[in-house]
C-alpha cells in the first residue's frame, strides 16, 4: 500500500480523497494554487505545495508543477480527482514515466475512451448498445452528411469527438440547419479541444441519463455497482443524481451492467469508471465512458456500502478487487443535490466569502464539502461548493430526508442554488420519478 | 552557531522527550522550546524557519504558515527582511550553486544586476536558472541549499 499520495485537485474532491487516504493510513500531499492556500484540506494535509497562481492553466492544469511537487515530496502515487487532468492521457503517461503511480486507468485506456468516436467503436465491439449514428467521424462531403442524417432521422445531434461532459454538441432539427451546424461544431471543437473531428448521433427526444459504476483491477476482475439516474440537468451539467433509477426493472440494469463489466475485461480497464447511457423506452444507448471517479460517486457509496475512492487506491496499489459481483448488494435509495455558488434561477456565479455555513445533519445525511464559515469561494474555478446527500430505506424516505435537510441548511454571504433544490424536491414530476434529461430546462423555461 | 549544528539540535529536541533546551556557545545562545503536540500541522515549505539570527527560538514543526506569499504584496512575511523579495516561479528543489561543490551564484552582500542568475531550481530533472528581477544588493537568502520550494515562496531579498 502506498505511504504517500499526492492529491492533484481541489475543492470537495480533494477533501474526499484526503479522507480516504487518511483512513488507509496514507500520508497526503496536497497541491494547490495561491487561491486555495486557506483550503481546509490544505491545512489538514501532511504536506502542501503551492504550485501556481490562481488560474487553472497555471496551477491545476500545469503538469510540470504537479510532477515537481510529487518529486520534492517523494509521493508515490498521484490521485487526479475529477476534471482538470483526470482524463488527460498525456498527464497519466508523464506521471508514470516520472516514476509515480497514476491512480486511474492506463494512459492508453484513457486515450481510447477520451476520443468519443473510438470509445463508441470499442463499446460496439464489446457488445454494448450505442446510439445510432455516423460510423466514426463525419467526413467533408455535404451530400454524405445529409444522407446520413436522413438515414438516422431528425433530430440529430452533432458532437465533438474530443469533447464530452456536455461540451461541444449541437442539436439539429431540420435539414436546412444541418451543414451549418456541422461546420460550427467543427470549428468550436478545433478551438476548444484541439480536435475538429465531429460525429453524428440520433437525438433522443426524452431520454433519461442512466450510468453504470464499474470497478476493475489489474487481474481481469471487473464488477458493476448498480446504476445512477442523473437526468436532472441544466446545459448538460448534472444537478441532482439518485440511485437506484426509479422505475427501471432490475433485470435490465443487471443486463447492461454485466455488459459493462465484460467491456472492462475486454479493454483491460483498471480502476473506477462510469459508463454513461441514454435510456429510452426500455433501451440503453451508450454515449460515453468516464475514466475517473465522478462527482456523484457518493450516491453509489451510500447504497452499496463500498468506498469507491479507497477501492481506486487499492486497485492502483496492485490489490485484487475485494468484492465479487455477487457481493455487490444494493440497499435503499440515495439522492444527491449539488450545491453551487450561483443565483438559483439566473445561474450567475456567486463567488465570495461565506459568512455563515450551516449544513444539515442527522440520520441518513451526508455532506461532502470543503467549505466553512469564513471561506472565500474563489471565482477561478467551477461553482460547486458541496454535495448534500440523503439515504433512506425507500426513495420516499430519501426524498423526505432531503426536504428536511435542505430546509435546515443555510448559506450566508453568497448565493447558492439551495432554493432550486428545495423547489425540485417538491416538483410533482421529480417526485413521481423518471423525468428526462430535458425536464429541468423545460421547467426553468416555463418559469421565465 | 552554524546552521548544521542548529538543525541537529532541533532534530534532537523533536525526537526526544526534552521539552526545552538552552545552549550557550561562545557569543551565541540558542533556546529551543518544544510546543505541545500540535494537531497534524502541514509542512508549508515557505514557513520553515530560516535562521538568520543567532538567537532563534525554533519550533520542530511549523504550525502557522507565514502570510501567503502572493507576488508583489507589500507587507513582508514575518521573518522576511524588508526589501524586494524574489519569489519562486516554480515548484522544485533550490540550489545555491550551478553544481555540487561549486561556488554559490550569490552570497549575502553581493551586488546583482537584473538578469543575473541567483540560483537554480531543479524540477523534473531539469535545472532552471532563476534570475534577479531587480538590481541591488542581496540582503538575505531565505532558503537553504537542497530545500524544496513551492510556487510563490520567498527566496531572496534584494535592496
Amino acid at each position: 500500500m502506498f505511504e504517500k499520495i499526492l492529491i492533484a485537485n481541489r475543492g470537495e474532491i480533494a477533501l474526499r480523497v484526503q479522507r480516504a487516504c487518511r483512513e488507509l493510513g496514507i500520508k497526503t500531499v496536497v497541491v494547490h494554487s495561491q487561491a486555495d492556500t486557506e483550503a481546509k484540506y490544505v491545512k489538514l494535509a501532511d504536506e502542501s505545495v503551492c504550485i501556481g497562481p490562481a488560474p487553472s492553466r497555471d496551477s491545476y492544469l500545469h503538469v510540470p508543477a504537479i510532477i515537481s511537487a510529487a518529486e520534492v515530496t517523494d509521493a508515490e502515487a498521484i490521485h487526479p480527482g475529477y476534471g482538470f487532468l483526470s482524463e488527460n492521457a498525456d498527464f497519466a503517461e508523464r506521471v508514470e514515466k516520472s516514476g509515480f503511480v497514476f491512480i486511474g486507468p492506463r494512459p492508453e485506456t484513457i486515450r481510447l475512451m477520451g476520443d468519443k468516436v473510438s470509445a463508441k467503436d470499442t463499446m460496439k465491439a464489446a457488445g454494448v448498445p450505442c446510439v445510432p449514428g455516423s460510423e466514426g467521424a463525419l467526413g467533408e462531403d455535404p451530400a454524405e452528411i445529409t444522407r446520413m442524417a436522413r438515414e438516422i432521422g431528425f433530430p440529430v445531434i452533432i458532437k465533438a469527438a474530443g469533447g464530452g461532459g456536455g461540451r461541444g454538441m449541437r442539436v439539429v432539427h431540420t435539414e436546412a440547419a444541418l451543414l451549418n451546424a456541422v461546420s460550427m461544431t467543427r470549428a468550436e471543437a478545433g478551438a476548444a479541444f484541439g480536435n475538429p473531428a465531429v460525429y453524428m448521433e440520433k437525438y433522443l427526444e426524452n431520454p433519461r441519463h442512466i450510468e453504470i459504476q464499474v470497478l476493475a483491477d489489474e487481474f481481469g476482475n471487473a464488477i458493476y455497482l448498480g446504476e445512477r439516474d442523473c437526468s436532472m440537468q441544466r446545459r448538460h451539467q448534472k444537478i441532482i443524481e439518485e440511485a437506484p433509477a426509479p422505475g427501471i426493472p432490475r433485470r435490465l440494469i443487471d443486463r447492461i451492467g454485466s455488459r459493462c463489466a465484460e467491456a472492462c475485461r475486454k479493454i483491460g480497464y483498471r480502476g473506477a469508471g462510469t459508463f454513461e447511457f441514454l435510456y429510452e423506452d426500455g433501451e440503453f444507448y451508450f454515449i460515453e465512458m468516464n475514466t475517473r471517479i465522478q462527482v456523484e460517486h457518493p450516491v453509489t457509496e451510500l447504497i452499496t456500502g463500498v468506498d469507491l475512492v479507497q477501492e481506486q487506491i487499492r486497485i492502483a496499489a496492485g490489490e485484487k478487487l475485494s468484492l465479487r459481483q455477487r457481493d455487490v448488494v444494493l440497499r435503499g435509495h440515495a439522492i444527491e443535490c449539488r450545491i453551487n455558488a450561483e443565483d438559483p434561477y439566473r445561474f450567475v456565479p456567486s463567488p465570495g466569502r461565506i459568512t455563515g455555513w450551516h449544513p444539515p445533519g442527522g440520520p441518513g445525511i451526508r455532506v461532502d464539502s470543503h467549505v466553512y464559515t469564513g471561506y472565500f469561494v474563489p471565482p477561478h474555478y467551477d461553482s460547486m461548493i458541496g454535495k448534500v446527500l440523503t439515504y433512506g430505506d425507500t426513495r420516499d424516505q430519501a426524498l423526505r430526508r432531503m426536504r428536511i435537510a435542505l430546509s435546515e441548511m443555510a448559506v450566508e454571504g453568497i448565493q447558492t442554488n439551495l432554493a432550486l433544490h428545495r423547489d425540485l424536491m417538491f416538483d410533482a414530476n421529480f417526485v413521481a420519478g423518471g423525468t428526462s434529461i430535458h425536464y429541468l430546462e423545460k421547467k426553468l423555461a416555463g418559469l421565465q | 552557531m552554524d546552521l548544521r549544528k542548529l538543525k541537529t539540535l532541533i532534530d534532537l529536541v523533536a525526537e526526544s522527550n526534552i521539552s526545552e533546551l538552552e545552549i550557550t556557545e561562545g557569543d551565541g545562545q540558542v533556546r529551543i522550546v518544544k510546543a505541545p503536540p500540535p494537531p497534524p500541522a502541514p509542512i508549508n515549505y515557505h514557513a520553515m524557519p530560516a535562521p538568520m539570527m543567532q538567537q532563534a527560538p525554533a519550533m520542530p514543526a511549523p504550525v502557522a504558515p507565514a502570510a501567503p506569499a502572493a507576488a508583489g504584496e507589500a507587507p513582508a512575511a514575518p521573518g522576511v527582511p524588508e526589501g524586494h523579495v524574489v519569489l519562486s516561479p516554480m515548484v522544485g528543489t533550490f540550489y545555491r550553486a550551478p553544481q555540487p561543490g561549486a561556488d554559490p551564484f550569490v552570497q549575502v552582500g553581493d551586488t546583482v544586476s537584473e538578469g543575473d542568475t541567483l540560483c537554480i531550481i531543479e524540477a523534473m530533472k531539469l535545472l532552471n536558472e532563476i534570475e534577479a528581477d531587480k538590481s541591488g544588493r542581496v540582503k538575505a537568502i531565505l532558503v537553504e541549499n537542497g530545500q524544496p520550494v513551492e510556487f510563490g515562496q520567498p527566496l531572496f531579498v534584494i535592496e
